[in-house]
C-alpha cells in the first residue's frame, strides 16, 4: 500500500482516497461531490491533452483538472 | 386555493422531465430577483388539488459558493415552500441525497421522488423503498419521468403530506462539532439571532462550514453575537487542525456521507453488479473521448451542428425576408414619399424584421444545443478542450458559444451569447460573453469578401483564413487580459459530472427551444425597434436644405429637356413595362436614364453626408484618418453598428453608386479599387476594424441581458471599439512605414 496524488494515478488504476487537503469552494466542490477519505475511485480516463482526468466514484464519472486532483492523495 | 411546492434535486436526475411531465403546457420561465438564473414555475392540477411548482436550479449541494445554490436557498428560506419534492436519481443514491440530507436539516418537509428506477433495475441496483423511507424518515415515491411512471402516486403522496409537521433532521457531527453547536444554538436562541430567517441549528452548521452568505448577515444582525459565534468556530476549528488534522468544513461532509452510507448499509440498497462495470455509457465515452479520435468527432460534430442550423434556418429566414419584403412594399406604394415612409420601411419595418430574422436562427441553434446538451455530449466537449481553454481563463464549455459566433466563419453572435448560458461558471461565462463578437460571423462575411475581392484577389482563401486566424487570436488574448484584470479570479473548479449518455425527449428539447427562442423575442423586440429607428434617424436627419434639393432638382429638369420627346416616351413606356422583360430601351435613353439615376444616387449621398451619422463620420476624419478612414468609411462603420452587413451597403451610398446589395459587391469593389485613399493597407485595417469594432446592437442587448448589467453591455461598445481602434492605427502607421 502505498499514497499517491490523484494526479499520478494511471488510467484503470483503482484506489482508495486518503485525505482532501483542498478548503473553500474547490474543497467544499470536491467533497460535496462524495470525494472524501474512504471512498473507493477508479481512474477512467484522460482527455486528449491528458487533462483533465476523469474517475468513477460511487457509480458516476466525474472530471477534475490535474492541478485540482493534486489536493487528493489516494491509497493504491 | 393552490398550494406551493418546489421541485429541487441534483442536475441530470431528470428534474427537468419531471416538471414538464408534472406541468406540461402550463408553465413560464422568468428570473430570480436581481440575477441571471432562470426560474421556471408551472402549475399542475391533479385529482388531488392544484399545485403551484418551482423548478429551483439544479445543484449538488447548498453553499454560498455558486449563484444557483444560493437562490435556491433564498427561495426556500423566504418564500417557505408547503413541500420540498426533492428528485434523487435512483442509479446514483448516495450522491444525490447528500442534498435530500441538506434540505431535511432546514426543517421543510420533504418528499423523494425516486426516480429513473428503469436505469437502476437495468444496472442491477435494487432499493429497498420501504425501508429507506422509514429510515430517513420522509416519503419516498418511485417514478420514471421520461415515461411518467409513478406521476399520480408522487402527486397523492405530495397532497397527503403538504404542510405536514416536519422534525428537522439533526445529523451527529462528532464529538467536538456537536459540543459547538449545542454552544452555539443555545446563544443563537436566547438572542434571536437570525432565527426569523433560519433554524438556530442550521444557522450554527453554517458557521462551521465557514458560509460567506450567512456570515455576512449574521454580523449585520447583531454583531456581538456574530462575535460570539466566530470565536466558537475559530475556537473548534483550532482544536481539529491540531488532534485531528481536520477542518470544519471537511468534517461535516464525511459526516454527511457517512448519515446516508450507515441509512445504505442496514440493506437498503443491494447491487447485483460490479459498480465498477463497464455501463454502454462508458464504452461510448472509450471512443469519443478518446485521445485521437476523440478530438475527430468533436470537430465533425460542430460541423454537423454549424451544417444543421445554418444551412436548415436558411429556409425559414428566407420566409421572413419575403415577408417582410412584402410588407415593405405595401408601405411603399400605400404611403406617400416622404419621412413618415422612409421611417415605415427602413426604421421599423426593417427594424423589426431584422430581429424576427434571427429567429429561425436562434430556434435551429437552440435545438442542436439542447440535443448535444441534454444527451451528455456537452459535458465531453468541455471535457476534452478545458485545458486550451483554462489558459486563456475561459472554460472548456466556452467552445459552443465561440463556435456558433462564427469560429468557423459564417455564425452568428446573437444565438452565440445566448449559448454561453451552458457554462455554469460565472466569470468564465462573462469573459465569453465579451469575447464571442470577434468571432467573424455571417454579417461581417460580406465586408470582408468586398474588401478582399478588390486588394486580394489573388490570394482570396489564404486572407480569409488568416482573418479567421487574427479574429480567433483576438478573442483568446482578449479573454486572457480581461481575466488577468477586470473580470480577475481563480478558476472555477472543473469539478463536473460526466453524466451517462441518454436519448433526448423530444418533449424536453422543444420545450427547451421555445423557452430561449420565446425569451429572445420579448426582451430584444422591444429595445432594438427603438435603436433601429434611432440608427434611421441619424442617417436621415436633418436631411438637405432646401437650396441643395434644388440643385438636384435643376440637374433633373436639365437632363430631362436635353433628352425630347421620344426618349422621355420610350422610358416611361419602359418603366409601365417593367414586369414583363420584352421591352429594350434605346442606347441614347439607357444613357439618360442613367444619368438621371446618378442624380437620385448624387442626392442621397449628399444627404448622407449632411445627415447626423455623416456629420459624425466627418468630424470623426480627424481621428479615423490614422487608420486609413475617410468620412464615408466613417459612415458605413456607424451604419454596421446596426448590422454589419450594412457598412457595404453605406459605402455604396457614400460613394454615389447607391444601395449596394452585400451579396453583388462587383461594382462597389470597382470603385474602391480606384476611389483615392484606398489600397491593401487601408483595406487590411478596415478588415482588423470590423473584426474587433462594437457588436452590432442586437448583440449588445443580448450580451445586456445575459451579463445582467447594461454596464458590460456598454463596456463592449466601449472597449471594443477602442481596441479595434488601436489595432488598426497600429497595422495601418506600421505598414505605412514598411510599405514606404
Amino acid at each position: 500500500m502505498e499514497i499517491i496524488s490523484l494526479r499520478q494515478m494511471r488510467v484503470d488504476q483503482t484506489g482508495t482516497i486518503a485525505s482532501v487537503k483542498a478548503f473553500g469552494e474547490l474543497g467544499r466542490r470536491i467533497r460535496d461531490m462524495g470525494l472524501i477519505p474512504g471512498k473507493e475511485i477508479k481512474v477512467q480516463g484522460r482527455a486528449p491533452l491528458l487533462d483533465p482526468v476523469s474517475l468513477r466514484i460511487m457509480g458516476f464519472t466525474l472530471t477534475l483538472r490535474n492541478n485540482e486532483a493534486d489536493h487528493i492523495e489516494v491509497e493504491v | 386555493m393552490s398550494t406551493a411546492i418546489v421541485l429541487a434535486g441534483n442536475p441530470n436526475s431528470g428534474k427537468t422531465t419531471l416538471f414538464n411531465e408534472l406541468t406540461g403546457a402550463r408553465q413560464h420561465v422568468g428570473n430570480y430577483p436581481g440575477v441571471t438564473v432562470d426560474k421556471k414555475q408551472g402549475t399542475c392540477v391533479g385529482d388531488s388539488g392544484k399545485f403551484n411548482i418551482v423548478d429551483l436550479p439544479g445543484t449538488y449541494s447548498l453553499t454560498a459558493y455558486s449563484l444557483e445554490e444560493v437562490v435556491a436557498r433564498d427561495f426556500l428560506v423566504n418564500e417557505k415552500p408547503s413541500m420540498i419534492v426533492n428528485i434523487v436519481d435512483a442509479s446514483n443514491l448516495e450522491r444525490n441525497l447528500y442534498l435530500s440530507v441538506q434540505f431535511m436539516e432546514m426543517g421543510i418537509p420533504v418528499t423523494i421522488a425516486l426516480n429513473m428506477m428503469d436505469v437502476a433495475k437495468k444496472r442491477g441496483i435494487r432499493i429497498d423503498i420501504e425501508k429507506l423511507s422509514r429510515l430517513l424518515n420522509v416519503p419516498v415515491v418511485p417514478t420514471v419521468a421520461r415515461s411518467g411512471e409513478g406521476k399520480k402516486e408522487l402527486l397523492q403522496t405530495i397532497a397527503a403530506n403538504v404542510n405536514g409537521n416536519v422534525e428537522p433532521l439533526t445529523i451527529s457531527y462528532g464529538r467536538d462539532m456537536d459540543t459547538a453547536l449545542d454552544e452555539m444554538e443555545e446563544i443563537i436562541q436566547a438572542s434571536g439571532f437570525l432565527t426569523e430567517k433560519y433554524r438556530a441549528r442550521w444557522t450554527a452548521v453554517k458557521y462551521l462550514e465557514n458560509d460567506s452568505q450567512v456570515i455576512e448577515s449574521g454580523q449585520k444582525e447583531d454583531r456581538a453575537v456574530a462575535l460570539q459565534l466566530e470565536k466558537i468556530v475559530e475556537k473548534v476549528t483550532t482544536h481539529l487542525a491540531a488532534t485531528l488534522d481536520a477542518h470544519p468544513e471537511g468534517i461535516i461532509a464525511d459526516q454527511r456521507y457517512g448519515f446516508i452510507n450507515s441509512i445504505l448499509k442496514q440493506n437498503v440498497i443491494k447491487f447485483f453488479q460490479d459498480k465498477n462495470r463497464l455501463q454502454l455509457s462508458d464504452k461510448i465515452d472509450k471512443v469519443v473521448t478518446n485521445r485521437f479520435i476523440g478530438p475527430i468527432i468533436m470537430v465533425a460534430i460542430l460541423m454537423g451542428l454549424y451544417k444543421f442550423t445554418f444551412t436548415y434556418s436558411e429556409i425559414p429566414i428566407g420566409w421572413f425576408e419575403n415577408f417582410f419584403g412584402w410588407i415593405g412594399g405595401m408601405a411603399d406604394s400605400a404611403l406617400p414619399d416622404g419621412f413618415l415612409k422612409s421611417l415605415v420601411i427602413s426604421g421599423i419595418i426593417d427594424g423589426v424584421g431584422g430581429v424576427l430574422g434571427f429567429v429561425p436562427l436562434i430556434m435551429f441553434m437552440f435545438l442542436g444545443i439542447a440535443f448535444l446538451e441534454d444527451s451528455g455530449y456537452l459535458a465531453r466537449m468541455a471535457f476534452m478542450l478545458d485545458r486550451v481553454f483554462r489558459m486563456f481563463g475561459l472554460h472548456g464549455s466556452s467552445v459552443m458559444a465561440f463556435i456558433v459566433s462564427g469560429g468557423i466563419a459564417g455564425g452568428c453572435a446573437v444565438p452565440g451569447v445566448m449559448a454561453a448560458r451552458t457554462l455554469k461558471s460565472p466569470k468564465e461565462r462573462l469573459a465569453t460573453l465579451l469575447t464571442v463578437p470577434f468571432m467573424n460571423c455571417g454579417a461581417k462575411l460580406p465586408v470582408f469578401a468586398l474588401l478582399v475581392a478588390a486588394f486580394f484577389a489573388e490570394n482570396e482563401a489564404t486572407v480569409m483564413l488568416l482573418i479567421t486566424m487574427i479574429s480567433w487570436m483576438g478573442a483568446l488574448l482578449v479573454a486572457w487580459a480581461l481575466r488577468s484584470t477586470i473580470i480577475k479570479g481563480k478558476a472555477t473548479p472543473f469539478v463536473m459530472e460526466l453524466p451517462p449518455y441518454r436519448m433526448p425527449t423530444f418533449k424536453g428539447i422543444l420545450i427547451h427551444t421555445w423557452e430561449r427562442t420565446w425569451q429572445y423575442i420579448k426582451k430584444a423586440g422591444t429595445v432594438i425597434l427603438g435603436v433601429s429607428i434611432i440608427l434611421w434617424a441619424m442617417m436621415t436627419f436633418p436631411g438637405l436644405d432646401e437650396t441643395k434639393t434644388k440643385v438636384f432638382e435643376n440637374q433633373r429638369t436639365v437632363i430631362i429637356s436635353q433628352a425630347g420627346a421620344t426618349i422621355l416616351k420610350d422610358i416611361e413606356n419602359f418603366e409601365q413595362d417593367n414586369l414583363k422583360v420584352t421591352h429594350q430601351l434605346s442606347a441614347q435613353a439607357l444613357a439618360v436614364k442613367q444619368s438621371l439615376t446618378q442624380v437620385d444616387f448624387d442626392e442621397a449621398h449628399a444627404g448622407l453626408k449632411n445627415s447626423i451619422a455623416g456629420r459624425i463620420g466627418s468630424f470623426l476624419e480627424g481621428i479615423t484618418k490614422f487608420a486609413g478612414f475617410d468620412w464615408r468609411t466613417n459612415i458605413a462603420l456607424v451604419g454596421g453598428f446596426a448590422a454589419k452587413e450594412v457598412v457595404v451597403s453605406t459605402l455604396g451610398t457614400a460613394y454615389s453608386i447607391g444601395e449596394v446589395d452585400p451579396e453583388e459587391t462587383g461594382s462597389l469593389s470597382k470603385r474602391l479599387k480606384s476611389a483615392k485613399g484606398w489600397g491593401p493597407l487601408t483595406a487590411f485595417s478596415l478588415i482588423i476594424f470590423t473584426i474587433f469594432y462594437a457588436p452590432c446592437f442586437v448583440t449588445v442587448v443580448c450580451i445586456a441581458k445575459e451579463a445582467g448589467s447594461w454596464k458590460w453591455a456598454a463596456f463592449s461598445v466601449v472597449f471594443n471599439t477602442v481596441l479595434a481602434f488601436g489595432l488598426s492605427v497600429l497595422f495601418y502607421q506600421v505598414g505605412s512605414i514598411v510599405l514606404t
